[in-house]
């Protein structure tokens, strides 16, 4: 593998890392919405990439579904949905954006720490893929530990799909079976979480998700 | 003879920078007031402010001390080091093995330590506030430069701006997403570092949000002269740090004919102008900051240095 296809791949994975911190750092609804097209804009172009230097043409179409379903689709939905709660004005307070950045760096150490060693046998691209995936999935889960508002805690979780989506890639030979139920799956939860926040909304008049917690039973 | 001829050639550097500083600082404020549609003062302003406040008698205050008094040639000095060491037009100059970027990075730490001490000298309120935002800055901006630095050099196997520069004009490069989030940590840590826009307005003195202003309110006469110009410097510096880290083209190296320095002073040139084109335009585009989000702005510097050098941990076991 020549030294511009691994740079290419390298840049792409590392872009990916920084569009987490991205979404880690901003706050605003309609940002946050622009950054996880750009996430999802990030993960199909990677993927046309392993398409194109793994020689495996169905790794385009998993890169199309990517693009049409995660960079469009759905953050024109979410858009859709936060007009009609009206809280597109609202700016999240998320409790000291230097402590989350602090434990994000930490936290890509850790998963570069982790799987340098185990992966030794495997190419390079792999090890470096593999690494960086493992840090956009513990990044998407502390932005949804993070966050108390229900809409950027649906974006978390979208975007640790786009971790598993490049670390899938990145092992050579994930079947387009996987990629189109894995993607139908993700636009059954977007129907599902639409509803849902609707629900939450037309019950607690919130979207903190903190609201929840009085009724949890078994508590006294 | 060599010798003489390379000492001359520092020496034409050293003077380079020393002359065009203040015309740098004239042309970006110029281009900012014809961005806002205002007529502006003429580009030469700063040269004729800095001869106004040369002929000046210098008053002082009277608990003023000896730090005072000293400490505006003190910023100069270590300012005009610093910038005499960034290759500007040319690598490999007889300064060149001093060019260390940590060396440069300790330089303008100094720089700053003398400014935050005048500042608390005289005692009055206002310098103190400077001078505590000032520091405040320092201690986010300065451990991001070094971030910066540690993912450069370890790229470029060197901490010598001169290897750096060749490293970049070299055909081991390739395409490097970490150098790409250094040169963006490094302009954020620049715009901090000068009291540029976002961070500190340089053309007001509103007490709410000065931070440079607030801690040279007490100078006057030659003094103010002389941090006017060491701010100049300091802009300078921070275009030609980045155009010789990140876009090296052009540089001459020393021992070359007459004509590749006309070649290096000739893009050097270019650069500065197209720089101070982009930094008009940045600053036309956005609006002050509160002094407490001045944090956030400086921490996205940190993490992306931190993040570039981790990128280039992965790549390098790899």
């Amino acid at each position: 593998m020549d030294r511009l296809a691994l740079d290419v791949a390298h840049l792409f994975a590392g872009g990916l890392v920084l569009a987490s911190f991205m979404l880690l750092y901003q706050d605003r609804m309609f940002g946050l919405l622009n950054i996880f097209a750009l996430h999802a804009l990030i993960v199909s172009l990677s993927v046309a990439w392993q398409a194109h230097i793994q020689l495996a043409p169905h790794l385009y179409v998993t890169a199309a579904i990517a693009l049409v379903v995660k960079a469009i689709i759905i953050p024109v939905v979410l858009h859709r949905i936060i007009v009609r709660l009206g809280i597109h004005r609202t700016i999240e307070t998320v409790g000291g954006i230097g402590q989350i950045m602090l434990a994000g760096i930490a936290l890509v150490a850790l998963s570069i720490l982790v799987m340098l060693p185990i992966t030794a046998q495997a190419g390079t691209l792999t090890r470096e893929d593999l690494a960086f995936s493992l840090s956009v999935i513990l990044l998407g889960l502390l932005m949804m530990i993070s966050r108390r508002n229900a809409v950027s805690q649906v974006i978390g979780f979208m975007s640790i799909e786009n971790g598993l989506i490049l670390a899938a890639t990145a092992a050579k030979g994930m079947p387009l079976v996987v990629e189109i139920s894995v993607a139908f799956s993700i636009i059954i939860a977007l129907i599902v979480v639409g509803i849902f926040l609707f629900r939450i909304r037309e019950r607690f008049d919130t979207m903190d998700v903190h609201a929840m917690g009085r009724f949890r039973g078994g508590q006294p | 003879m060599e010798l003489i001829v390379d000492a001359l050639v520092q020496l034409v550097q050293l003077l380079l920078v020393l002359s065009i500083a203040p015309l740098l600082t004239g042309y970006v404020r110029k281009l900012k007031a014809h961005l806002q549609r205002r007529r502006g003062p003429p580009v030469l302003q700063p040269y004729r402010d800095l001869l106004k406040l040369i002929r000046k008698e210098a008053v002082l205050a009277d608990n003023a001390s000896w730090v005072f008094r000293t400490a505006p040639y003190a910023i100069f000095a270590t300012t005009l080091i610093a910038a005499a060491l960034v290759p500007t037009f040319a690598t490999g100059l007889v300064f060149s093995p001093a060019a260390d970027l940590i060396a440069i990075v300790a330089l303008l730490g100094s720089a700053r330590f003398a400014l935050a001490l005048a500042g608390l000298d005289v005692g009055t309120s206002f310098g103190g506030i400077g001078s505590s935002r000032e520091m405040m800055i320092a201690s986010l901006a300065e451990p991001a430069m070094l971030m910066i630095v540690f993912t450069v050099s370890l790229l470029a196997g060197s901490t010598q701006l001169s290897s750096v520069a060749a490293y970049v004009q070299g055909p081991e490069l390739g395409l490097r997403v970490s150098l790409g989030m250094s040169l963006v940590a490094l302009i954020i840590v620049a715009i901090a570092e000068n009291a540029r826009i976002p961070v500190d307005n340089p053309a007001t003195h509103l007490e709410l949000t000065m931070i440079h202003e607030a801690m040279i309110l007490e100078y006057s006469g030659r003094h103010l002269a002389v941090i006017e110009a060491a701010a100049s410097l300091k802009l300078l510096l921070y275009f030609s740090l980045i155009a010789c880290m990140f876009a090296p083209w052009g540089l001459a190296t020393a021992g070359q004919g007459f004509a590749d320095f006309a070649i290096g002073v000739g893009s050097y040139i270019v650069k500065l102008a197209v720089g101070g084109f982009l930094l008009a335009v940045f600053e036309t585009g956005t609006a002050k900051m509160r002094v407490f989000r001045v944090s956030d702005f400086l921490g996205a510097a940190l993490m992306l240095g931190l993040l570039a050098t981790l990128l280039l941990f992965v790549s390098q076991r790899g």
